[in-house]
């Protein structure tokens, strides 16, 4: 049995949970989801709309706000008391989080942001993406079931998590959590108060990355926006470095954006940085290393020395 | 202050290391005991766990968990068995997300007095980001020897470096958020697991204030990156592990005055732990599939220029 790890906030269900459904039913086998919180039925039952042997609510009122401390007792108990042979998350902040330490605490395997697998239930394989996407590996996970996996988000499509016939049966489990044991006390999350500019709305977008080298060179990235009447964007280390403001990043920490154009200059193409642009409906990518990452997701590129191209673009853009 | 010292430079921090006349290079870092795992640690002294930062000890101890990768500008390749790349004629450098745990630490060490460790387990060559650390301002540094902590998984990583920190009974332990080499995301939580201790990752702001009890462990207060521009504040006790998301503070790069001063400071080899279970195992390595295909535009500067400005009016309909 594969068991889902489903993720909500307040009551609202993360929608990268349905890729976790999808990579499951992939995986073969019977498949069950849990969702940790409290007053979760709402959220169990709609992911009981999945072609599913079972909906298990996780429910402890020291599960409301999430916490790792917390969320690792939980699921310890449950991964014990139901002995699945994979435990499947979705690769977000929260898994980042606590699955490593859960796997920790039960001494088993975990293979994390992973694209993809292969094999099957005797000789199971898990794609991971490493040094920066530019060289995959599979890998094979050791010792004692169960094996904890989590999936790179936009890995796996949510709607392809194939739906019942029927409602699968929600089953509430009253978690086992010791309050006094959890050691993280969370307050409200919020957003940075700042004027915000809206990229997601922009029709074209120049985006650098950190082929630019220095800040003087930003004013070359500005002047081919200007030419070709797009906003301005970056990837996070060009943001980090205070070269542009953190509010015009793309990226998973960032904005996600959809326009016509995306023209990265310099840009190498880290997930990080993809998951936030790869939406875009045509993709154009300027680098000099002719093997980034970049160049897999783009519709057109350069392989050269973005310092000559650009200049060399904004003067075709005159005629 | 700091004059700025560009990553193209570091090599001239090894030079200058070299170079120095009474100072050999193996002397002082290199074991002069068998050092074993049980051996003089637990001996030294009657630790009593008392982590009043304002109280007892009076000053707060950090440690750093720092990684040596390949740069970011090295061509990966595959090796001939497809297990790793081939890295024996790569450059390395200090991963970028634990130069910001560094950087964290060398600033809270600035506000609250205290004591910066770093600790890296790898190869020979690990010494090299080590230096580099002291040269940046760390006190001393410890390297857990092992030649298999090039490809190892992540909890062989956390279980040597939980071996070579439980000794040292840091208030506070920092590390990088991932690698940029396999970028399991994990040790740093794992670690925490293993140590006995509360952890938080993706952190973006870190605050020590004294204990509002007035005596006591002293309180941590982290602003974690949640997705898309959320954040939230997280209290939990000290000790604790923390994982530094890139962007948390401006970097400082090291001096001529912070490489002399460092070759005074420590660097203490220490043994690997035995590996007890291998829980991730690598089948195969290799270069990923095109998902799309990519028009890549040849030529001069001008020429390719020309050609992308026509496609992007005339097929691409964009402009």
């Amino acid at each position: 049995m594969v068991l889902v790890i489903a993720e909500q906030r307040d009551g609202v269900l993360n929608r990268a949970s349905w890729e976790a459904v999808a990579a499951a039913q992939q995986l073969g086998g019977p498949v069950k989801i849990a969702v940790a919180g409290a007053g979760v039925g709402a959220v169990a039952a709609e992911l009981a709309a999945a072609d599913v042997a079972e909906v298990i609510s996780l429910e402890h009122e020291g599960l409301a706000v999430y916490t790792p401390d917390g969320f690792v007792q939980a699921l310890a108990g449950l991964i014990a008391a139901e002995s699945p042979s994979h435990v499947v998350f979705s690769h977000t902040y929260q898994t980042r989080d606590y699955a490593p330490r859960l796997a920790a605490r039960i001494d088993r395997a975990l293979a994390a942001d992973c694209i993809g697998t292969k094999g099957d239930s005797s000789a199971r394989l898990f794609v991971r993406p490493i040094f920066q996407g530019r060289v995959n590996a599979d890998i094979a996970l050791e010792g004692p079931a169960p094996h904890l996996v989590t999936f790179q988000i936009g890995a796996f499509r949510g709607d392809a998590a194939k739906r019942g016939a029927q409602p699968a049966p929600v089953r509430s489990v009253a978690a086992s959590v010791d309050p006094a044991s959890i050691r993280q006390k969370p307050e409200a999350p919020f957003r940075e108060a700042k004027q915000a500019v809206d990229l997601s709305q922009a029709e074209r977008i120049v985006s650098v990355g950190r082929g630019i080298k220095s800040e003087e060179h930003i004013a070359i990235a500005r002047e081919l926006a200007a030419s070709l009447g797009a906003e301005l964007a970056a990837s996070r280390p060009i943001c980090d470095s205070g070269w542009l403001p953190m509010e015009r990043q793309i990226g998973s920490s960032g904005q996600t954006v959809a326009p016509k154009l995306y023209l990265a200059l310099g840009i190498s193409g880290a997930i990080q940085h993809v998951v936030g642009m790869k939406g875009a409906r045509t993709i154009v990518a300027i680098n000099k290393d002719p093997e980034a990452p970049i160049f897999e997701i783009a519709d057109y590129g350069i392989a050269g020395d973005l310092f000559e191209i650009v200049p060399a673009m904004i003067s075709a853009l005159k005629q | 202050m700091n004059e700025p010292r560009t990553l193209d430079e570091l090599w001239t921090l090894d030079e200058l290391w070299t170079l120095d006349e009474p100072w050999t290079m193996n002397e002082p870092w290199t074991l002069d005991e068998p050092w074993t795992m049980n051996g003089p640690w637990t001996l030294d002294e009657p630790w009593t766990v008392d982590y009043g930062l304002w109280t007892d000890r009076g000053f707060v101890k950090i440690a750093v968990c720092i990684k040596q990768v390949v740069t970011r500008e090295w061509q990966v390749r595959v090796n001939e068995s497809k297990t790793w790349v081939r890295d024996s004629d790569a450059s390395w450098e200090l991963n970028e997300p634990d130069a910001y745990a560094l950087e964290e630490a060398l600033r809270l060490r600035e506000k609250h007095g205290g004591e910066v460790v770093v600790v890296s387990a790898g190869p020979a060559r690990v010494a090299q980001v080590l230096r580099e650390a002291l040269a940046r301002g760390a006190d001393r540094a410890i390297h857990v020897q092992g030649d298999h902590f090039s490809t190892a998984d992540a909890f062989t990583a956390a279980e040597a470096l939980a071996a070579a920190l439980a000794p040292e009974q840091a208030d506070l332990i920092l590390t990088g958020l991932q690698s940029d080499d396999q970028g399991f995301a994990q040790v740093g939580v794992v670690l925490a697991e293993k140590l006995g201790v509360a952890h938080s990752t993706i952190i973006m702001e870190v605050q020590i204030s004294a204990p509002s009890t007035g005596s006591g462990p002293a309180d941590l207060r982290v602003k974690r990156e949640l997705e898309g521009g959320w954040f939230q504040w997280v209290s939990m006790p000290l000790p604790a592990v923390l994982t530094i998301q890139s962007g948390i503070n401006q970097l400082r790069y090291a001096t001529l005055k912070g490489i002399m001063a460092a070759k005074k400071k420590e660097i203490r080899a220490v043994a690997a732990p035995p590996v007890s279970t291998v829980k991730q195992r690598i089948a195969s390595v290799y270069m990923p599939e095109k998902s799309k295909q990519t028009r890549m535009i040849s030529g001069s500067a001008a020429e390719a220029a020309k050609e992308l400005v026509r496609v992007l009016r005339e097929d691409a309909r964009v402009l």
